[in-house]
């Protein structure tokens, strides 16, 4: 049996008894029960499985457990605080900005670390740094829409 | 039930899939209550459960037994909360809110008061399926007029409590009130300790559309927080007691066989269970990295067959069309012959369209689960009834003993018909004796799924020399039937589908086949403006009588500013047009070709839109936009290659869908017919979104482009 890996997801410890060369993304879904976080291509193309490692948008299909433990894991179960959601969930809340969902934990992860880096994205920018982020819905004006909202909210936050 | 909506009989469409069957529903009713608890119970009978517009039968209930053609039901609480029950599936289109709004509406209570129920077998009325754009215009009115039934239930239970006329009774934000005394009772208050149940009434009112309060607003999507917070669990994401992850063994090819197979080593592995059924080969272990290696650990040979590939496609969907044509396939008006003898101009051409791919984000995936000789499948499938029979008839169990719950689904898009997950995994369950998930993985979503047909499209045309319609011929080989009609004005026509060998698995893709259709049509019809040398649009309405198409080209050029003159090189504007599923559609696109690099840009889309009363323009307006993005993709570059019965390009790196970049500015203009019953919208919204492109980079450059994708590498011609 394989050492246990230990990983720092949404600021509480985790212990992981499993291959160290598992995808993080199957760590969080299978052996953690952290079902936000979603499969959707295997191969980095699409960006539904996006979390933060280090605060910076990375895909957890393409990462190893082993390669992940280093830095703190943020995934869409770690953004809500004390019941008030992120300015980047509330905003696409707001603007309705997905249909069936199923990319959402994603794009907003994927938002969220562009925030983190970039208070004030022009739409340019946004389209630009979502691009890797597959809607097949095509929610695409929504959801630029809603980054554009939580960019105003945070900075009126100082969030 | 309306007079003015049109019985729905199943096209006669070869990739959409014919009604089945009807069930038998085996709650009792006594159970419905014990279920749910006391309070006031409506079910709405009709004959036939797939097209629901005639008056229900007038039949009462058997004393014990729900009927067993019931199509929805509603329940009132002694809470006063409202349940109603239906066998939707909700996959993005938000159906969970417009059919909650509708309910809420005719009941008269607050939207938040309403919980939709979805797709359990169960639970849920029998259902065929969530497919054709049938949702809001046979639902829709169903709800209401349980919803109305069980208003009229509790007005008429407080006229009984107050010993008052019934008729001067108000009801409104879940209470009846007595204007006469001020006195009133809530919902809840009326069902305690009742359990009222009634059929519905032969005929009664509902609210028409321009007295909605609810319906008609743009509510936000039921449950949207839990989808922004990531904790709505979709098919993958459940998790049952002691579930194993199943993989299962492809063919290497399509329509191989088995022909040897060893599992001696997968065997051995702890915690593993192998199937070998048939052709079937899978593997279940305690985590899918163990499953997949006992897969590898699998030796199999198989014997594969001579295919065909994508390079002689449309050669051999003409060569291998069937000489046999039935009536239904074909229809004759006037003679081809003597319109195209009377032409001034005459026009032939060829259009193409290729096999596409749903890719739905979330991929098909079930957790099967097996007790007591039942089984429960979880799935993401638009078809959960048709999932029930199909996993009651490999595993012969009663369909009683089969339950199939649909969690709202990461998208379908015509895509989730079939139940192949379920039965892989309801196979691994119940040699595992225990729950077993499967989610299949982008290559194979991509590969053993089904695609959208691939078409060839042959159009003979005349014109006189004012432009008016002669004569119109036009063939489709394989790709279907759905608006092979002409909405236009034409003397002398024939129409006829061609069935023929398909090479891949084909079905059921928005819009069915009319967007091949259309593409043909409207882009035939601009070769024909410019033939006339008149303007597209005035073209069209010179040959056009349909007042409700008439008014959605004339809002999507407005609000386009349709004609429009270019202002720079490459620049090109087109438009397009029709009429489907008791829905209008037109759509603007401007675009732009950089001659050097032959690159196509669409700028801007202006698509109007009319479906009848509008139940959610917020929803509507999603479907709309979202339908002409997904357009975009088959429009320009999605193409699926295939080669030896393999498909060549399986991910998402090699099968290009629209992306942030690909999105141009998109307006939808909605035009909201309140005096007509709503159509659904789902799928008309994308079918103009590919002729209008066409058109405007012929506009561009003068390049005509008569096949789908039009320029999956960019434009050759316009590289100089």
């Amino acid at each position: 049996m394989a050492k246990p890996i230990e990983l720092e997801i949404n600021s509480k410890r985790y212990q992981v008894q499993c291959d160290p060369e598992t995808p993080l993304l199957s760590a969080l879904r299978d052996e953690l029960g952290l079902t936000g976080t979603k499969y959707g291509c295997g191969e980095g193309q699409c960006g539904a499985c996006t979390v933060l490692i280090g605060g910076a948008p990375r895909r957890s299909c393409q990462i190893s457990v082993s390669a992940a433990a280093a830095k703190p894991i943020t995934t869409i179960e770690g953004l809500e605080k004390d019941g008030h959601l992120h300015p980047v969930q509330q905003a696409f809340l707001d603007a309705g900005a997905f249909q069936c969902a199923y990319c959402t934990s994603g794009m907003i992860l994927s938002s969220v670390g562009l925030l983190s880096t970039n208070p004030n994205p022009t739409s340019a920018e946004i389209v630009q740094s979502l691009q890797g982020n597959i809607c097949r819905c095509g929610t695409q004006p929504r959801i630029v829409d809603a980054v554009q909202q939580a960019a105003k909210s945070m900075q009126g936050h100082g969030r | 039930m309306n007079g003015s909506s049109v019985k729905f009989v199943p096209e006669p469409e070869r990739y959409e899939f014919t009604a089945g069957p009807m069930h038998h529903f085996e709650i009792a009713r006594r159970d419905f209550f014990k279920f749910l608890g006391a309070g006031i119970a409506v079910f709405v009978v009709a004959k036939d459960s797939f097209a629901k517009q005639e008056t229900a039968p007038t039949k009462g209930f058997h004393p014990e037994e729900l009927p067993q053609d019931i199509s929805s039901w509603l329940h009132v609480g002694e809470d006063g909360k409202v349940t109603a029950f239906t066998g939707k599936v909700e996959i993005g289109q938000n159906i969970r809110t417009s059919l909650a709004q509708t309910v809420a509406d005719e009941l008269r209570v607050p939207f938040e008061a309403v919980t939709m129920v979805t797709a359990d077998t169960a639970l849920t009325p029998f259902d065929f399926g969530t497919v054709g754009s049938r949702s809001m215009p046979t639902m829709s009115p169903q709800l209401r007029r349980v919803a109305s039934s069980a208003r009229d239930l509790l007005v008429g239970a407080a006229a009984k409590e107050w010993n008052v006329a019934a008729e001067g009774l108000t009801a409104a934000n879940g209470k009846v009130t007595d204007p006469a005394s001020g006195r009133s009772l809530s919902y809840g208050e009326l069902a305690r300790g009742k359990t009222l149940a009634q059929n519905l009434p032969a005929e009664d009112p509902v609210t028409p559309p321009d007295q909605w309060t609810i319906a008609g607003k743009p509510i936000p999507k039921k449950d949207a927080r839990s989808f922004v917070t990531g904790q709505h669990r979709y098919t993958p994401d459940i998790r049952r007691p002691g579930m194993l992850y199943g993989k299962v063994r492809r063919p290497p090819s399509f329509g191989a066989t088995l022909t040897s197979y060893d599992a001696k080593a997968a065997q051995a592995m702890s915690g593993v269970t192998v199937v070998r059924d048939g052709d079937f080969v899978g593997a279940a272990a305690s985590n899918e990295r163990d499953a997949s290696k006992a897969l590898e650990a699998i030796h199999t040979e198989w014997k594969e067959i001579p295919q065909s590939s994508s390079k002689e496609l449309f050669s051999d969907l003409k060569k291998n069309a069937s000489a046999k044509s039935d009536e239904r396939s074909r229809k004759t008006k006037g003679s081809v012959e003597e319109g195209l003898a009377a032409a001034a101009h005459r026009l032939d051409a060829t259009y193409t369209v290729a096999f596409i791919a749903h890719a739905p984000l979330e991929p098909r995936a079930a957790v099967a689960e097996w007790s007591d000789g039942k089984l429960t499948v979880w799935t993401g499938s638009q078809r959960p009834f048709a999932v029930r029979d199909e996993l009651a008839d490999v595993f012969h169990v009663a369909e009683s003993n089969v339950r199939v719950i649909v969690p709202d689904t990461g998208s379908a898009y015509g895509g989730k018909h079939t139940g192949d997950a379920a039965l892989e995994a309801a196979r691994l369950a119940r040699a595992a004796g225990r729950p077993v998930q499967v989610v299949w993985t982008r290559e194979e979503e991509f590969t053993w799924a089904y695609f959208r047909p691939a078409g060839v499209m042959e159009i003979k045309s005349g014109i006189a020399g004012d432009g008016t319609l002669t004569a119109w011929e036009f063939h489709n080989y394989n790709s279907g039937m759905s608006a092979i009609d002409m909405p236009y004005t034409v003397p002398n026509q024939h129409i006829q589908f061609h069935a023929t060998q398909c090479p891949l698995r084909s079905g059921s893709y928005r819009g069915l086949a009319a967007t091949a259709n259309f593409f043909a049509r409207e882009s035939h019809m601009d070769e024909l403006a410019h033939a006339a040398q008149m303007d597209s649009l005035e073209f069209r309405f010179k040959n056009l009588s349909d007042p409700r198409l008439r008014a959605v080209f004339e809002a999507a050029a407005k609000s386009f500013g349709w004609p429009r003159k270019k202002t720079q090189d490459g620049q090109g504007f087109g438009i397009a047009g029709g009429s489907e599923k008791g829905g209008y559609v037109a759509t603007c696109v401007e675009v732009e070709v950089d001659r050097t690099s032959g690159a196509v840009r669409v700028v801007k889309m202006t698509t109007a839109f009319e479906c009848g009363a509008i139940v959610n323009p917020d929803g509507l307006r999603h479907q709309v936009i979202g339908a002409n993005i997904q357009g975009l993709g088959g429009a320009l570059f999605e193409a699926i290659e295939f080669e030896n019965g393999r498909i060549t390009n399986p991910r998402f790196s090699r099968y290009r869908v629209p992306r942030f970049r690909d999105v141009p500015e998109i307006e939808a203009v909605l035009l909201n017919r309140k005096d007509l019953p709503s159509a659904g919208a789902g799928e008309t919204p994308i079918m103009a979104v590919a002729p209008a492109i066409g058109n405007a980079i012929f506009q561009a450059t003068g390049t005509r482009l008569r096949a789908l994708p039009m320029v999956p590498n960019g434009l050759p011609s316009a590289k100089a």
